[in-house]
């Protein structure tokens, strides 16, 4: 069956079969990598993308549902080699150590901030809570989040 | 493993600096057997100076999120005196890098980090000798900095690069070079950000799971329904009308190999097998205490002395002085088998080719034990070593949970059945059931102590959950400490901390509780009986940021844990707030101190990550992570079942680094995730009067018998 996508502002015909996931479609078909395979049941994060302005697990949607709607994935988020706000927010806290769920936090931090631009903590933890980092960086990952809300941008944190 | 000569080859002109014995080198014409530690000492590290100043580090050590990419081209940067970014590290390649025996037991630092410091000090005495003899001076009157000679006199500069400039020096150097005093370190101890960070936060960086190759299919294996079944009936065939679709069999090994994910995952279910389980009785996840102690010990098995290579520990006669004691306290702890979790399933993208000489297998893995797996493969499949090269891109983390090569070797079946590259990337079920956990155990502690707080007699006995850090570190005349190996219904392997963490939650646990029994301060009683300055250091240094000695507010506990492990000592204090929620009590950590003494610290930003990361991990042991089985089957395979720390488990957390400059550089991966259940667990019993005996602590609420006893 043929679909068309959306995605990073390309739109891709593809003859696939409708029930695939949107993960395995963006990975398999599209070589776009950065989104992640993490437990395949909603339950991880990491293969979180964007799909208009909400996160959407890409390992449990079916690409027939997603065709039609804008999709960004972390590939998307780069313009012209100056990266988004979220993802320099990253960079600046040191928000990683392995990085394997480090896209798909970073994805949910977008949509985080975009329906509420300048959120609580208790709101961020509320609002990532899905997104699991095994390494434990999550003190970092908060911090980023506000970092990014906050709209410092240069590299300002004080590393001791 | 690749020759001396072989690996000169690769390079044109410039410095190649090799770090090995002369022994090894008298005989590079043969390939040397590799996998022996033997080996692994013989054969340092090497590095190469380019023309164009760019250094490129080999090294058989693996990125797993714990740093080293950073850390160890830091410790380059700081002995040749050059930028950081002119360095390359190479690791992880059998075919590129020393051999190495793997990257696990917090070794990276105090092995290869002294390695490579050593190699790029000789390099940097070479490249000062070349612009000595070029200019007609003595090494002694230049310096080096910023990749270049400097004639301080004169004034005369040179570039590393120009030295060599269309010639190629290769120089074997001893390992007796002078390093630099950490507390003159300049790159080297400081917050250098992680190397490949704009990789990871682009998803631009390609783990095994993302690498494609030309023409490759994505393979899924036929599982049994427990571990250690045969297979006795397979019907591959609707599987094999699938397009692009191949099915193979050999004995109890059965797959399908699929141009997408989608198609392998509906081939998966399509074809039908029949397995038969193995011999039972075994035990469950309710009985496997019982069954541990039961099944012990094999013969002439018990261990404990020697890092728990060497019979049991015995000091004094234990059983005299227990009966002398003034008070003496009997308790059982246990541990249940808990899994990694690598939010990177294991993974491996294999690829057969032949050439004049035969077959030639080249795996993509994330193992932490490249020439393990090299050798695993070669095993399994009747290759020689060097006809199998495996590589280990930066991998998406692996606690100790990716040693072996399984997944890689089903991934070359698959390839050779196909004669395709295929990859295998397991699903997150597949981890839960296949891959090997971190030991379930029973530890038994007898103990005596006299009323004035002094340590006098200590029974140890651990079984199954492992021999790591099971000596006490406390000043005791009187001990039998003892490792019991059990028979697992599990698969079972090594996990970060291995064993130590059980038997720092035992001991540690049984302090506390010694204390309670005395009406002693927690600290005071370990401060009598700790002579090591750095461990008590530590211990105070944590309790004056925690603010220990005051109360706990109402609901809440206070509670500490510590100890020396891989040449790392910490300290953990926990503040753990115990709540009502949907009828049980549960406990929620709100803050943790961790005083950390791991030698000098090469990058503090770095160190504190691991520390932090390892502290929240450790909440998952201690409160809520357990493997539930069944005959040999996992029955909590899927995240939803099993829970790991998520934002919301995470505390306020500090870390005190005690940055010892007069002391080696030690690792850090494993050791700060000890304290955390025993510091848990003490601060769960000053807010409840339960005392929690077993990890996880509260799956379910606490629920552990209650005691009268006041904690301090």
């Amino acid at each position: 069956m043929r679909i068309e996508l959306d995605v990073n502002g390309h739109r891709h015909h593809l003859d696939i079969e409708p029930s695939r996931t949107l993960l395995s479609v963006l990975r398999d078909e599209l070589a776009l990598t950065g989104t992640k395979y993490g437990c395949g049941e909603g339950q991880c994060g990491a293969c979180t993308v964007l799909l208009g302005e909400h996160a959407l697990r890409a390992c449990s949607t079916p690409v027939s549902a997603a065709a039609g709607h804008p999709i960004i994935t972390i590939e998307g988020l780069e313009h012209g080699g100056r990266l988004h706000p979220v993802q320099q927010a990253f960079l600046d806290e040191g928000a990683m150590q392995c990085g394997y769920c480090t896209p798909g936090m970073i994805m949910a931090t977008v949509s985080l901030l975009r329906a509420n631009p300048s959120p609580t903590e208790q709101q961020i933890i509320a609002g990532m809570q899905g997104n699991v980092c095994r390494c434990g960086t999550y003190p970092r990952i908060v911090a980023a989040v506000q970092r990014a809300a906050s709209g410092r941008t240069a590299s300002t944190k004080a590393r001791q | 493993m690749t020759t001396r000569r072989e690996f000169l080859e690769r390079f044109g002109a410039g410095l190649v600096v090799t770090l090995v014995s002369r022994d090894l080198f008298a005989a590079t014409t043969s390939h040397q057997s590799a996998g022996t530690s033997n080996q692994a000492e013989q054969v340092g590290a090497w590095l190469h100076v380019a023309a164009d100043g760019r250094v490129t580090v080999y090294t058989g050590k693996v990125e797993f999120g714990q740093g080293i990419r950073t850390s160890l081209a830091q410790e380059v940067a700081e002995e040749l005196r050059v930028p950081m970014s002119s360095i390359q590290m190479v690791m992880g390649d059998t075919e590129l890098t020393p051999f190495d025996m793997g990257t696990f037991g917090s070794l990276s630092t105090p092995q290869m980090g002294t390695k490579l410091r050593k190699v790029s000090a000789a390099a940097r005495d070479l490249l000062i000798g070349l612009a000595a003899q070029r200019w007609r001076t003595t090494p002694a009157s230049l310096t080096a900095a910023d990749g270049r000679v400097h004639d301080p006199k004169s004034g005369r500069t040179i570039a590393y690069g120009e030295l060599t400039k269309g010639r190629r020096l290769v120089e074997n150097v001893r390992d007796d070079a002078e390093l630099t005093d950490p507390t003159r370190w300049r790159v080297a101890g400081t917050s250098v950000p992680k190397v490949d960070a704009r990789e990871l936060v682009t998803g631009r960086h390609s783990y095994t799971s993302d690498i494609m190759r030309p023409g490759m299919l994505v393979g899924k294996v036929v599982r049994p329904t427990a571990y250690g079944s045969k297979l006795n009936e397979f019907d591959g065939g609707s599987a094999a009308t699938f397009r692009g679709v191949v099915v193979t069999r050999d004995g109890d090994f059965a797959g399908v190999a699929a141009p997408d994910n989608d198609t392998a995952t509906r081939a998966l279910a399509a074809v039908r097998a029949a397995w038969t389980p193995p011999n039972g009785p075994l035990p469950d996840s309710r009985d496997i205490y019982a069954y541990l102690k039961s099944t012990r010990p094999k013969e002439g098995g018990e261990r404990g002395g020697e890092g728990g290579r060497g019979g049991p520990i015995v000091k004094g006669d234990v059983d005299v002085a227990l009966a002398g004691a003034e008070k003496r306290l009997t308790r059982s702890y246990t541990v249940a088998y808990i899994a990694h979790v690598p939010l990177e399933p294991r993974a491996a993208v294999a690829e057969w080719s032949r050439d004049g000489q035969g077959d030639k297998l080249t795996v993509w893995t994330g193992t932490q034990r490249p020439f393990a797996v090299r050798d695993e493969l070669a095993e399994a499949f009747s290759l020689a070593q060097e006809r199998v090269r495996v590589i280990v891109p930066d991998t998406g983390s692996g606690y100790g949970g990716k040693h072996t090569g399984e997944c890689a070797v089903e991934a070359a079946r698959l390839a050779r059945a196909a004669r395709k590259p295929v990859k295998l990337v397991w699903t997150r079920e597949e981890e839960f059931r296949w891959a090997y956990f971190r030991p379930a155990g029973v530890i038994d502690v007898d103990a005596g102590v006299h009323n004035d707080g002094t340590l006098v007699a200590w029974a140890f006995d651990n079984y199954n959950s492992g021999p790591a850090a099971i000596a006490p570190w406390y000043e005791i005349p009187n001990q039998r400490v003892t490792y019991h190996p059990s028979d697992t219904p599990l698969r079972q392997g090594s996990y970060r901390g291995l064993a130590a963490t059980a038997n720092h939650f035992a001991r540690e646990t049984h302090i506390n509780e010694l204390a309670a029994v005395l009406t002693m301060d927690t600290l005071a009683f370990r401060l009598r009986n700790i002579q090591d300055s750095r461990l008590r250091d530590v211990f105070t240094a944590a309790a004056e940021r925690f603010g220990w000695g005051k109360k706990a507010p109402t609901g809440h506990g206070y509670g500490m844990g510590g100890g020396f492990e891989k040449g790392g000592y910490f300290a953990t204090f926990a503040e753990v707030a115990v709540e009502p929620r949907d009828g049980v009590r549960e406990p929620r950590v709100v803050r943790a101190v961790t005083a950390f003494d791991n030698g000098p610290t090469i990058n503090p930003d770095g160190l504190r990550n691991q520390i932090v990361g390892a502290m929240i991990q450790g909440i998952g042991g201690a409160l809520f992570e357990a493997i539930d089985f069944d005959h040999g089957a996992v029955r909590n395979a899927h995240l939803a079942e099993y829970r790991v720390p998520r934002f919301s488990d995470v505390p306020k957390i500090e870390v005190v680094l005690m940055n010892r400059k007069d002391k080696p550089a030690m690792g850090a991966g494993e050791a700060p995730i000890m304290g955390m259940a025993p510091a848990i667990g003490a601060a769960i019993y000053e807010a409840t009067g339960i005392r929690p005996r077993s990890m996880p602590m509260a799956r379910a609420g606490l629920q552990m018998e209650v005691e009268a006893q006041p904690s301090r």
